[in-house]
């Protein structure tokens, strides 16, 4: 289907939690089968970006506009947005005790082909789709009978959210600091696992501090967001250059209005 | 949306089972005296000596006060303005089988999903409802009788087996117990009767469905089961009841008797009218339910769930006093609306090497108040009791609330005696995970709850188990936005 305009495009967007905004004034365009990836330092607002693309109860959207496939996302429920192919990897991803982790992805899975229209996948052919992306993870066959999250490592936490990306299949996908905790082995597969999910009508949002898991998921677009804006776009190379030079340079060249790029 | 307005739309939620029959009852005036007690015995063509026992027990209750120290608040109540005797009238002329039983309780049945019928025996179950203080119908009876096993009505059992009902009558909770049970003693109307002969093993669930249905009208049940050394039964006790304005008084009575190596697994489904929103209406549940382990290696299980009422209290304890004997204790008690439950168990340890296991859940939603109380004794002779116990809160909003008073007496130093207990909110970062994988807010909370009560339902009969989680939801419906 040809698509008009980009997948995703934010526009002066200003957000904040309790009257303290954060965002102030962000403006992106995200086309499908790009990955993008958004960096800055502690505080820039990059978590709380990602938290208002899904829909999170705690921001409030004071100004400006989310399109998301033609449609107003901010008048979506968080749910409707999943549905509409919004995913979201947490940063923490959350424990719910007593709830296998199987039954917990195979009912997203479900309430969001329902929601749909498609047919729901019985327990048969749900265990097919999900053996071989349990495989590509390295994760232990064991983490689908345990409940969602609890007890399991920093690692297994960001490849179950992998998993279920991989499984929920969604159009956008943002990766909240997904990085964060992972020792290089396990950085390495979670990033393989991304990588196995680029595709032409796929677009992908990088959120992340460091620039390392860029080396492994090799982004097409770099953001540099400080206070709640974007100071500074470009290609991969600029995360390369700050990694050599830091933050302090970016922010202090601040002034220097950056047009959005993408699509 | 906030807690607040999830609040407000948990409010707005019906009860499901609100409607009743336009079936004419059979109903003795209001009031309690020894007449009324005279003549309930009377209308049952009771032997002379229940009826002795009945006003004995009237006459102790008599000089019995209500009890005071739970953690539930009740306008006083007028004995003297309940009807204590309620039969439809269709009963006179005793259905022989389910053919001949009233089309208008049938179809009451249909409504409540009680399929009294092929379905059952597809699903192994045999049923006796109690609707309002008679059985209407028993299924499975013959097949049963084959091996011996009686499970009837409890009228029924006074008549064809009265040396059982004499010697166990009365054995477990005594009319001397509390005030509820002696009031029980002396008005109850039915119930369920079982008995599993020595080395049977009963081959199905036997499930008792009870509803109330006239109005103003308390129910007293009686249940007795007995398992005869070696034997093993698993019953399944299941309710709901009519919308009503004036509150209803529920005073039951259940006696286990567990013969030496024998089992009892005793499940609650409850889903009595727990009042609107204001806490007008509903039942008032005061039941006294206690097993007693009597021979070596016997073991009582009680698994209960509890939605509905709006005063819950109940206590489902048992007396371990046969060697190695086992008691365990599974709750989940919800409490929504302006609905209060004081729940929990008695694990009294008299035989050696017994032990006890108590796992206890409970959910507050809207203004709900929920309190856990147990009591583990262990008494000098019950050299290497153990017990374990967990009771775990769950607090849905900010205006319920929820309390645990566990009452440890330990009288023997070899005793082992383990607490432990949490509270926790159901958070809006779990639902939120779960909306933002698609799942909307109603199911995740059900599945966040259903997760929480897990321990609890796996000691459920399958078929059981899920009818208690749609209990639960239905419940809960609402509860969070």
């Amino acid at each position: 289907m040809e698509r008009v305009g980009p997948m995703l495009e934010i526009s002066d967007l200003h957000a904040g939690v309790a009257g303290n905004e954060i965002l102030r004034g962000i403006s992106l365009s995200v086309g499908a089968g790009e990955v993008h990836a958004i960096m800055g330092p502690n505080g820039s607002g990059k978590s709380t970006l990602a938290r208002v693309l899904a829909g999170h109860s705690d921001y409030e959207v004071t100004a400006g506009s989310i399109t998301f496939d033609g449609q107003d996302l901010l008048e979506l429920e968080p749910e409707e947005r999943a549905w509409a192919g919004v995913f979201m990897a947490f940063q923490y991803p959350i424990e719910i005790p007593g709830v296998n982790n199987a039954y917990f992805l195979k009912a997203a899975l479900n309430a969001q082909r329902k929601a749909r229209g498609e047919d729901e996948l019985d327990a048969i052919e749900f265990m097919r789709l999900i053996k071989g992306r349990i495989k590509d993870l390295d994760m232990d066959p064991a983490l689908l009978n345990r409940p969602v999250n609890e007890g399991f490592s920093g690692g297994e936490k960001k490849r179950n959210e992998i998993l279920q990306m991989a499984v929920l299949s969604p159009k956008l996908a943002i990766l909240d600091e997904t990085d964060s905790g992972l020792d290089i082995d396990a950085l390495r597969i979670v990033a393989n696992g991304v990588n196995a999910l680029r595709s032409p009508d796929r677009a992908i949002i990088v959120v992340t501090h460091y620039q390392r898991l860029l080396n492994y998921i090799v982004p097409d677009y770099v953001h540099v967001l400080s206070d709640g804006r974007i100071v500074h776009s470009g290609g991969k190379e600029l995360a390369m250059e700050l990694e050599e030079r830091g933050y302090s340079w970016v922010e202090t060249d601040a002034a220097r209005p950056v047009a959005a790029v993408g699509a | 949306m906030s807690t607040t307005e999830t609040i407000e739309a948990l409010a707005t939620q019906e009860y499901k089972h609100g409607w009743s029959t336009d079936i004419e009852a059979d109903t003795l005036p209001k009031g309690l005296n020894e007449d009324i007690v005279a003549e309930i015995s009377r209308r049952k063509r009771e032997p002379d000596w229940l009826l002795q026992w009945r006003l004995q027990a009237y006459r102790r209750w008599l000089t019995m006060t209500e009890p005071t120290w739970h953690n539930v608040h009740y306008p006083p109540i007028d004995y003297q303005d309940i009807i204590y005797f309620a039969a439809p009238k269709s009963q006179k002329d005793a259905p022989k089988s389910l053919d001949e039983v009233d089309p208008e309780l049938r179809r009451t049945f249909d409504k409540l999903g009680i399929p009294l019928d092929e379905q059952k025996v597809l699903a192994g179950v045999a049923v006796d409802a109690v609707f309002d203080s008679v059985s209407v119908a028993t299924t499975f009876k013959e097949k049963l009788a084959e091996l011996g096993i009686i499970f009837c009505s409890f009228s029924e059992a006074v008549r064809e087996h009265p040396d059982l009902v004499r010697e166990y009558l009365g054995s477990v909770v005594p009319y001397t117990d509390n005030y509820f049970a002696a009031l029980n003693s002396a008005v109850f109307s039915d119930g369920s009767f079982c008995y599993i002969p020595k080395g049977v093993r009963c081959p199905m669930e036997l499930s008792t469905y009870f509803r109330i249905n006239a109005k103003n009208t308390g129910q007293f049940e009686r249940t007795l089961i007995v398992a005869e050394e070696g034997s093993y039964v698993s019953y399944l006790e299941g309710c709901t009841a009519p919308m009503r304005d004036e509150n209803q008084l529920h005073a039951a009575v259940v006696e286990l008797v567990a013969h030496k190596n024998a089992t009892i697994k005793y499940s609650t489904v409850q889903n009595w009218y727990p009042g609107d929103k204001d806490g007008k209406g509903g039942i008032y549940n005061f039941v006294t339910k206690r097993g007693k382990c009597l021979g070596d290696n016997s073991k009582i299980t009680w698994t209960q769930v509890e939605t509905g009422s709006s005063i819950t209290w109940k206590y489902p304890g048992c007396l371990l006093i046969g060697d190695n004997s086992v008691g365990e204790f599974y709750s989940v008690a919800v409490t929504n609306n302006m609905q209060q439950a004081d729940t929990g168990t008695k694990m009294v340890h008299i035989g050696k090497n017994t032990r006890s296991t108590i796992v206890s859940k409970g959910i507050s939603a809207g203004r709900g108040q929920n309190t856990y109380r147990g009591l583990v004794r262990v008494n000098p002779g019950a050299a290497n009791a153990r017990n374990y116990s967990q009771c775990d809160s769950l607090l849905i909003g900010d205006k319920c609330g929820a309390h645990t008073m566990p009452y440890i007496d330990v009288r023997n130093t070899s005793a082992q005696v383990e607490h432990e207990a949490s509270t926790s909110k159901i958070g809006e970062d779990q639902i939120f995970y779960c909306r933002q994988r698609g799942i909307p807010t109603e199911d995740a909370v059900n599945m966040i709850v259903n997760g929480f009560c897990k321990e609890v339902f796996r000691e459920l009969p399958m078929e059981f188990a899920v009818e208690a989680q749609k209990l639960l939801s239905i419940s809960l419906e609402g509860s969070v936005g």
